[in-house]
């Protein structure tokens, strides 16, 4: 606790003699500077994949989970027969909010990207699709399955779930890699200034007995170490940060068909999060060169 | 202010000292001698708590060191003036700001120091080489300049190691007269030092005790000298 005071010391207060008795490092300070930001430009991009992740995850989880598709294939004669057949037994159905043949035009647009805008739709056996939107807990899709097959014989259920779980565990495990390299780039940082700090205590470990000599206390001259790393952390993963969020914003975006890749970015209030990474990095960096040099000091007397 | 209690002190191996028992009473003025390796050194650092007894007790200021924390021990040694044979400084602060390291690392300021600073640069002649960095210093002024960051704080005992080791016989005078002046002054002094002309010499101009390292213990050799 009273490390925590002491170091907190640092920040507070026009203490600018601590600054001067630790002498400049010009080459070292810089190697901080450089690897505080280098991690948290990748801090970014991590934050950002692990977020864009998630909300793939959610988006497909929720939006995908909520519809399924009927497509039925009847001998033209029947198509519309089996239609109404199947909007009625649907709206039977618990657990479906709502079911929709969709139109011609939907349907086109549908099919559009793969046969060009001129396909004449109405002239090919093309099956009625029925977009059914699910409320509460959905509907027993192997028990609609068996009325379909009974009422309307051209109905094919697809019920999304297939395809939809393998994408939504990637998603999960693709945020979980994205936290997971967040905690390695803390760590990381954490490492580099611990060893930095080291370096710094070992290097002036002559300044520090003329301290202790003249009656410095372990706080201020913890304190003029502390100030120092944090600092250049700070300003460090500042730039850091900036170029990350810079580049994200630089990212083409590719607009509805948005996906994956482009979605990579922050999304309204997450932008705070980039934000935030200088002040973790100046905290972990406070922590682990408050711990370094009291553990030195400790060895002197 | 000062007192070592039946004191012993062993860096492994054997005892250096043994059963010493020393009292430092203020306005007093004290030599330490004995051979190179004799623990004179050790004996310092026992004093201002650079070192805790093996055995026995030392006391600074009548706290128990064993029970003092860092703390304590950063705070006591604003109370006492240390200056070691050779004196190591801040390489990249001007020789006045070394000087004053003991009010900055102390949180003290202002303007009256400033002139106090340069009073006490000007008594230990040093003022001319204020702006100076230590490197750039002689022997002997680095000594005057340990000297002077000793006593700025002001502290009521001065420990000097072997302060005329490095420098001649003409500056060795020279402190010597300035460590009488802070005597006079009612601070209370202790030097370690081989060399019995240094206190033969101040024989003459203070009342000196001299105290003798010898097998382990501490004799004290006035009537010898």
């Amino acid at each position: 606790m009273r490390l925590i005071r002491d170091s907190l010391g640092a920040f507070t207060g026009s203490d600018t003699g601590a600054d001067r008795v630790v002498p400049p490092t010009g080459f070292t300070a810089s190697l901080t500077l450089f690897a505080a930001g280098a991690m948290a430009f990748l801090a970014v991009f991590a934050l950002a994949l692990s977020l864009a992740a998630g909300r793939l995850a959610t988006s497909w989880g929720d939006e995908l989970a909520r519809a399924s598709t009927l497509r039925i294939s009847a001998p033209a004669g029947q198509q519309a027969q089996q239609t109404e057949a199947a909007l009625r037994l649907l709206g039977q159905t618990p657990g479906v909010a709502s079911a929709r043949a969709l139109s011609e035009a939907e349907q086109q647009a549908l099919l559009e990207p793969w046969f060009g805008p001129d396909l004449p739709l109405a002239d090919l056996p093309v099956p009625q699709l029925i977009e059914i939107i699910e409320e509460g807990e959905g509907f027993d899709g192997a028990g609609l399955r068996l009325r379909l097959q009974a009422e309307v014989p051209g109905a094919v259920l697809d019920d999304h779930t297939r395809w939809r779980r393998p994408l939504v565990a990637a998603a999960g495990k693709l945020r979980l890699l994205g936290a997971v390299s967040i905690l390695l780039i803390a760590g990381a940082v954490a490492a580099m200034v611990t060893l930095a700090a080291n370096a710094a205590l070992a290097a002036n470990a002559q300044v520090i007995a003329v301290l202790r000599l003249v009656g410095a206390t372990d706080g201020f001259i913890a304190r003029a170490f502390v100030r120092r790393f944090t600092l250049r952390a700070l300003g460090g993963a500042a730039l850091g940060a900036a170029a990350g969020s810079g580049a994200l914003l630089l990212m083409p975006s590719a607009g509805e068909t948005a996906g994956f890749l482009t979605g990579l970015s922050f999304v309204g209030w997450h932008w705070i999060f980039p934000l935030l990474v200088p002040l973790l990095t100046a905290a972990v960096a406070f922590a682990a060169t408050a711990i370094a040099a009291r553990r030195v000091l400790g060895d002197l007397r | 202010m000062i007192e070592l209690d039946n004191v012993a002190y062993s860096y492994g191996g054997g005892e250096l000292l043994s059963g010493l028992t020393l009292r430092l009473a203020p306005g007093s003025f004290h030599f330490l001698t004995g051979p190179s390796g004799a623990g004179k050194t050790t004996l310092l650092k026992l004093c201002y708590g650079a070192l805790v007894p093996t055995a026995g007790h030392a006391r600074l200021f009548g706290e128990d060191v064993r029970r003092m924390d860092r703390d304590a021990i950063a705070l006591s040694r604003r109370r006492i003036g240390v200056v070691h044979q050779d004196c190591q400084f801040l390489d990249h602060l001007s020789v006045a700001e070394n000087v004053a390291l003991p009010l900055t690392v102390a949180g003290e300021g202002g303007g009256d120091l400033e002139q106090n600073l340069i009073e006490l640069m000007t008594w230990v002649g040093l003022k001319s080489r204020a702006e100076a960095l230590p490197p750039e210093l002689s022997g002997g002024e680095r000594q005057r300049a340990a000297l002077a960051r000793a006593v700025i704080m002001s502290p009521e005992v001065i420990l000097a190691d072997e302060p005329t080791g490095n420098v001649d016989w003409e500056m060795s005078q020279r402190l010597l007269r300035l460590l009488v002046e802070l005597n006079r002054m009612g601070k209370t002094i202790l030097i370690a030092t081989h060399d019995l002309g240094l206190i033969r010499s101040a024989k003459s101009q203070v009342q000196a005790r001299v105290l003798r390292i010898s097998n382990r213990k501490l004799q004290s050799a006035g009537a010898d000298l």
